[in-house]
């Protein structure tokens, strides 16, 4: 069908003119992001606003009955423009879309709603890469090169992340494991300037020694998994600064890395059109990047095996064999069957104690995540599991509150 | 020196003390309401302690939901609750096999015995000792009147367990239909039984030796009784500890003991506590009323918008009743000819409204001028057809209307109508003298007037106090806008945080104002609202919360001084109106009024299936009263002409097509009667059927059969159509199918001008939770492959590998492609059975209702019988997907990638081309996806003139809402003409 568009697009010129503004969800991952998309002559910049009126421009713009995370995020792009930080003119807004059958594909069109009465001049960029919003006069093109840099960021990404969570939560000198990772980013960023980036395990075989040189306690302490929506399982915003709150327990974070994301991503996509028969052309370009990614990954669980101080990441051909038991390779709405596999692998390797951060009303997860802990118990009968709701009426005492039962049960039966 | 353990456990509404030696043998206990003063209550327990024990030390740990923030900011350590009350049963019944606790907010279960789990309520205080003092307050009573009325029942009615808002809604009508108040008791208990079983043990069953905890538990008999009875305990395996209620206290003394907690003297933990300095984080407003005198500045401008009074003892003359039977109050006024009021009533129904009107009338009988003539009287509100039978009253008239009629009268051109009773909260917009939207709060009655005064109690404070307390507040504190549960943490929250009960006080009434503006009306800007803003409803008249309303929009309203009495006001108006064209009133007369006595009694009707539960109440002069029906069937009328319904036709065709069953059959496959089914069982008949397979369904929902599965159900806020899937595959399990098919489809039957063709994530794959969560599916019972029913190409490989054992090989293609045929032909069927209804209706001069929704929604136990609702109203009823064909799909401003939601978008568009149609859209409580869609579909309808009408459904049956919505909509169409 026609449609006739009635909202502004990202122009090409624009490009020179505008900011890009990006809601917050990965503190490495995004400063990364932002500084491959400079590269490209793109200007962002990613929103930290946590403040009430967040929320509060979120209940007014978009309908509550709509997840959380759309709920933050349009809140944080409302308050930012109504805030006089910037100039609304020279602002473009920049939001995730996955195109499949959840409500998230929805986000964006909900933003436009939203800006439709208030600031009408704002375009908004999908950041998608299944070639949602074609547009011959949009001015954000993403090339394969840029493709495969992004990637590699998000591999960097989540070293510097695993590395960092495996140390803070150690560490006898409080700040230095900050240090070293801020010294890393640094250096990535070069690296990402430029094409040194490939040389992954050169950099990473010195990141795991500078980490590993980090003063740390030998004392374990309780290992506790963070699984769910991608949204509220890593952004501060989304689930109340649950990792900080952890740590403040006494507790170390695991949280599963973004490549895993991507992976399952790229891999459904595959399976999607293999499970039901279907061609397409894409399909080539998905497996070529997922084989790549597949071996990178490969490749930094062994190096990390090798090194022998830090945990590495779950192999994501694991994920895929032991999932199969719980639910099919079929759900791929949402996280999809990725919330069962993590469950599963983080019980299997020894982090027991889990944590499932879901959005108040998240259609997938009710299937995804609460459905599936039984499944995963009844495999792993000392996994002790817990989802948390998320959503703007939830309050932090009652979210903690389950979290330090969830810890008493872990430190009752000896899950470390 | 002696050396004892402290255990202080910090409760939301207690605080409770022990202090034991080292074998656990209590020497001290305390337990007391603190009334959110948290910190000086655990100090005065402190201080008797200290004076108790003089020169003791102890060993001290704190517990409880309230305790954390106090434990941290007084460095004294804490005990998870749920721990501590593990190590205290684990100290005193090592017997025992599983415990329930419930508190003011919480519920607990610990299971001691095959595997130790401990678990608690979710962010949902459903069935807690907070839900018990709601429903206390709903009827009236005290909670231990309560307890005692329990006692006495004589039987059950069901209701909604899951959230307190759904408990009133199902409540509320069994209270003004006569139910007696022992039974509804009772349910209250059960319903508390019930959500511990389904929200707590999931699935877990719950025997052996049990032990009760609890405040609740230990006070209340009738919930003692109703949980022996309901997990079917026998009197050696239910125990009740006599220290029950410090149990948990107990234990964290326990903790503190086995931690090897510094001992400290009394006195020195006391002064802890009371140096303890709360970290502010919580979130503060601005004050409401800078001065006294901005104050005074207020309340005299809103003092000009009042009636003018007439003295009931001197006037004569003429005179017209308006009575409004509220939800939880009842309102009377009496006016003059000239809009004088004479008389006004407006207080409690305490659950009896008819006896309330009835004393009230008595009154106004006895005290009025002997000239004064009582000319018409009009009724409106819950409770309308109730009062209208029993007080022989003139005239009947939808609340909406009468509270337009009274906004108008004292603003003539008003155009926006604001109305937060008790428990609803009506708006609505007028355009060219007419109701032209309508928003009511559904399923919600979150931020609504009985909240306010249901915590003003739990605060010890009578509501008028409490809500006078907030106007000067300093720091008024943000609780957010949602549920009223969550509002109750967001409280806890803040007393946690050391805001005051001012501030409290004043942070309920905008959070009030802010759900409605923003959940409610979802307004961006006031200029949506209209220039002239009239507020109504009881609770407005709290002046803190009709302050935060005209803050919050930035812009000056008139709030009438009867504002609780406009609905009364509008029905004496209505009266009044009314009787110029009509002769004398029918308004019973006092010396009938001196003898009105009525009886109640409940039978089920048996007009059709649904056996609906009826109340019959007959009064004293013969007259009856029928309620509980569905249709007018259960009322004993009959209807000369029968008013086409789309929705029976369907239903009635699907269960016509599924008799064909093969001559010989190879196997028997169970379908069940769920979700998708509804639109695809002739597709799935066809081509079992064909195949020489016999299809059983799992039969029709009913409430039982609900409850029938409700212990596999993982996720408890999951829509009503989802959850009641597993009560049929309990029934499919039953009916010894060979297996039962249920595939998973990420993707469904493809729509023209759609982006996608999705099922929504829990249609697809609702099969994968099934069989994860109930034990009695396996891989030979449960077949729920994954397809894609929009390629021919696809469902054949499926099949095959489905049917693989059953030689079919070679006929599968040709039954796919007949079942492909069986579908487009039911299809096609819908929409010229709906083009003839809609001629027939047309030749009847009726008006049509496109009710739109999902193919489930045709489930009779899902739609509550709406469908059947409207047609007693006269309108004929089709469905959106047998008008969808005849629509174009709009201009959209979402993404249109699910085929259900895409039918709605046509079927809306196609309405907007139909002068004598209107669309009434059903939404499932818990459904995301209407998140986006409700309001596409408004903006559809609204640009080309037409109505919006939402009706949220849920497991709750109350249709009383829905009346009123349908009644304002049929109002409007008339008054639209």
């Amino acid at each position: 069908m026609e449609k006739e568009r009635d909202y502004p697009i990202f122009t090409k010129a624009m490009k020179e003119t505008h900011t890009i503004l990006i809601p917050t969800m990965l503190e490495i991952h995004f400063e990364l992001m932002v500084h491959i998309f400079s590269i490209y002559g793109y200007k962002c910049e990613v929103l930290h606003s946590e403040s009430r009126a967040v929320i509060n421009e979120g209940l007014k713009n978009v309908h509550n009955d709509t997840c959380y995370p759309a709920l933050l995020c349009i809140g944080q792009f409302m308050e930012a423009l109504k805030s006089g930080r910037y100039d609304v003119n020279k602002v473009a807004l920049m939001l995730p879309q996955t195109g499949g059958g959840c409500r998230a594909s929805n986000y964006i069109y909900l933003l436009r709603k939203a800006l439709k009465d208030t600031f009408p001049q704002v375009p908004v960029i999908s950041l998608n890469f299944v070639g949602m919003e074609k547009d011959p006069e949009n001015g954000w093109k993403i090339s394969t090169s840029e493709i495969v840099r992004i990637l590699y960021g998000i591999g960097y990404g989540d070293m510097l992340q695993t590395l960092y969570n495996q140390c803070r939560s150690y560490e006898l000198v409080k700040g230095t494991s900050k240090k070293v990772l801020n010294v890393w980013i640094k250096r990535v960023k070069k690296l990402l300037s430029s094409n040194e980036y490939v040389h992954t395990k050169k950099y990473y075989e010195m990141m795991l020694r500078d980490f590993a040189k980090i003063e740390r306690s030998t004392v374990p302490k309780i290992r506790v998994g963070i699984v769910g929506e991608i949204y509220v399982k890593y952004s501060p915003l989304g689930n109340n600064h649950l990792e900080d709150f952890l740590i403040s327990e006494g507790c170390e974070p695991v949280v599963p890395s973004l490549l895993e994301f991507v992976l399952y991503y790229l891999f459904t996509k595959g399976n999607e059109l293999k499970l039901y028969g279907r061609k397409s052309a894409a399909l080539p370009v998905y497996q070529m990047f997922y084989k790549m990614f597949l071996a990178e990954q490969k490749r930094v669980v062994r190096q990390m095996t090798e090194h022998g101080v830090f945990r590495p990441p779950h192999d994501f051909e694991h994920l895929l064999h032991s999932v199969e038991q719980y639910i099919g390779l079929g759900v791929n709405m949402g996280e999809g069957w990725l919330i069962p596999a993590e469950m599963g692998a983080l019980a299997e390797s020894g982090t027991e104690n889990i944590i499932c951060t879901q959005p108040f009303g998240c259609l997938p997860n009710h299937i995804i995540a609460k459905g599936m802990s039984r499944a995963v118990k009844e495999r792993y009968p000392n996994a002790n599991i817990i989802a948390i709701d998320y959503d703007p009426g939830a309050t932090r005492v009652n979210q903690e509150n389950r979290i330090k039962l969830m810890l008493a049960n872990a430190r009752a039966s000896g899950n470390l | 020196m002696e050396l004892y353990a402290l255990g202080i456990d910090v409760g939301s509404t207690t605080v409770k003390t022990v202090v034991c030696n080292e074998a656990g043998e209590i020497l001290h206990s305390a337990y007391q309401r603190h009334f959110s003063k948290v910190k000086e209550t655990v100090s005065e327990q402190l201080e008797s302690i200290a004076k108790k024990f003089p020169e003791a030390q102890f060993r001290s740990a704190m517990t409880g939901s309230a305790g954390l923030g106090l434990a941290n900011a007084a460095g004294i350590s804490f005990v998870q609750e749920v721990h501590a009350a593990f190590l205290a049963v684990r100290t005193c019944y090592p017997k025992a096999d599983a415990v329930i606790e419930l508190g003011g907010e919480d519920a607990k279960i610990i299971f001691l015995t095959g595997g130790v789990e401990q678990r608690m309520n979710g962010s949902c205080a459903g069935g807690t000792g907070a839900f018990i003092d709601q429903m206390a307050t709903l009827l009236g009573i005290s909670v231990q009147e309560l307890d005692e009325a329990a006692l006495k029942a004589k039987r059950t009615y069901p209701i909604a367990s899951r959230c307190g808002v759904f408990a009133k809604s199902d409540i509320q009508p069994l209270l003004n239909q006569g139910a007696a108040r022992e039974d509804v008791a009772a349910s209250i208990f059960k319903a508390v039984v019930d959500q511990t079983v389904a929200g707590l043990a999931q699935g877990r069953e719950i025997k052996g030796t049990v032990l009760f905890l609890g405040g609740p538990l230990s006070f209340q008999k009738g919930l003692r009784k109703a949980f022996v009875e309901g997990l079917k305990l026998s009197e050696e395996n239910a125990v009740f500890p006599e220290q029950a209620p410090v149990f948990v206290a107990l234990g964290s003394a326990l903790y503190a003991e086995e931690s090897k907690d510094s001992p400290r003297m009394a006195k020195a933990l006391l002064e802890k506590v009371q140096n303890a300095k709360a970290t502010s984080d919580v979130m503060t407003g601005d004050k409401l009323f800078a001065s006294h005198e901005e104050y005074a500045a207020f309340v005299e401008r809103h003092k000009q918008c009042d009636l003018t009074y007439a003295d009931l003892r001197t006037y004569e003359g003429d005179a017209y009743l308006g009575i409004d039977s509220g939800s939880t109050t009842t309102k009377l006024v009496l006016i003059t000819e000239d809009g004088r009021l004479l008389y006004s009533h407006y207080a409690s129904n305490e659950g009896q409204p008819l006896d309330r009107i009835a004393d009230r009338l008595k009154q106004i009988y006895h005290d009025k001028n002997e000239n004064l003539i009582i000319k018409a009287s009009a009724v409106t509100g819950y409770g309308e057809d109730l009062i209208k039978a029993g007080l022989s009253v003139d005239y009947g008239i939808v609340e909406t209307v009468a509270h337009f009629k009274a906004a108008s009268f004292f603003c003539p051109d008003v155009d926006f109508i604001i109305d937060i009773g008790g428990q609803d909260i009506k708006c609505f917009k007028i355009k060219n003298g007419a109701i032209d939207s309508i928003m009511l709060n559904e399923a919600c009655s979150s931020g609504c007037g009985s909240f306010i005064q249901t915590f003003a109690m739990a605060l010890g404070y009578d509501i008028g106090e409490f809500s006078q307390m907030g106007l000067f507040a300093e720091k008024p504190v943000e609780l957010g806008s949602r549920c009223t549960v969550f509002m109750n943490s967001s409280v806890k929250q803040a007393q946690k945080d050391g805001a005051t009960v001012e501030d409290i006080s004043a942070g309920l009434s905008a959070s009030i104002i802010k759900n409605a503006i923003y959940k409610v009306i979802r307004a961006k800007s006031v200029e949506e609202l209209g220039k002239n803003i009239v507020v109504q409803g009881g609770t407005f008249l709290n002046d803190a919360v009709l302050r935060c309303f005209e803050r919050e929009i930035g812009r000056n309203v008139i709030r009438p001084a009867i504002s609780g009495l406009m609905g009364a006001f509008g029905a004496a108006l209505y009266a009044k109106e009314q009787q110029e064209e009509n002769g004398e009133t029918s308004l019973i007369s006092p010396e009938a009024l001196e003898n009105f006595s009525y009886t109640s009694k409940n039978i089920r009707c048996g007009g059709c299936t649904a056996n609906c539960l009826l109340n019959v109440i007959r009064f004293s002069d013969g007259g009856r009263f029928v309620s509980g029906n569905r249709c007018e069937k259960g009322a004993g009328i009959r209807r000369e002409t029968e008013v086409p319904d789309l929705y029976n036709y369907k239903y009635d065709r699907l269960m016509e097509i599924i008799q064909r069953k093969p001559v010989r059959k190879k196997a028997v496959i169970g379908l069940p009667m769920v979700l998708n089914f509804y639109e695809l069982l002739p597709f799935w008949h066809t081509l079992f059927t064909n195949l020489g397979f016999e299809v059983v369904i799992s039969g029709e929902s009913d409430r039982k059969m609900y409850f029938s599965g409700q212990h596999t159900i993982p996720s408890d806020t999951v829509c009503y159509p989802a959850k009641i899937a597993h009560g049929h595959i309990e029934a499919l399990l039953q009916k010894k199918a060979d297996f039962i098919f249920w595939p998973c489809m990420t993707y469904n039957l493809g729509e023209p001008d759609t982006d996608n063709r999705f099922n929504c994530p829990v249609v697809a794959y609702y099969p994968e939770l099934m069989k994860a969560n109930h034990s009695g599916l396996n891989n030979e019972n449960f077949c729920y492959p994954y397809l894609d029913i929009n390629s021919r190409k696809n469902v054949i490989q499926v099949m095959r590998k489905v049917l693989e054992k059953y030689g079919v090989q070679k006929q599968i293609p040709a039954a796919v492609d007949a079942a492909y045929a069986a579908l487009e032909d039911f299809r096609k069927e819908l929409t010229s059975k709906a083009k003839e209804i809609i001629s027939q209706a047309r030749a009847e001069g009726r008006k049509i209702i496109v009710l739109a929704g999902r193919p489930y929604h045709l489930d009779k136990e899902i739609n509550h019988g709406i469908h059947k609702l409207i047609t007693s109203l006269g309108l004929a009823v089709i469905s959106e997907e047998s008008v969808a064909p005849m629509g174009k799909m709009p201009h959209l401003h979402v993404y249109n990638q699910w085929t259900y939601h895409s039918r709605l978008y046509r079927a809306a568009q196609y309405v907007t081309t139909q002068p004598d149609m209107q669309l009434v859209q059903l939404v499932s409580f818990g459904c995301g996806i209407d998140a986006i869609t409700t309001d596409e579909v408004r903006s559809i309808l609204e640009s080309s003139g037409k109505l919006y009408t939402q009706l949220k459904i849920d497991e709750i049956t109350n249709l009383g809402a829905a009346k009123i919505r349908l009644r304002s909509l049929l109002a409007a169409m008339n008054q639209q003409k």
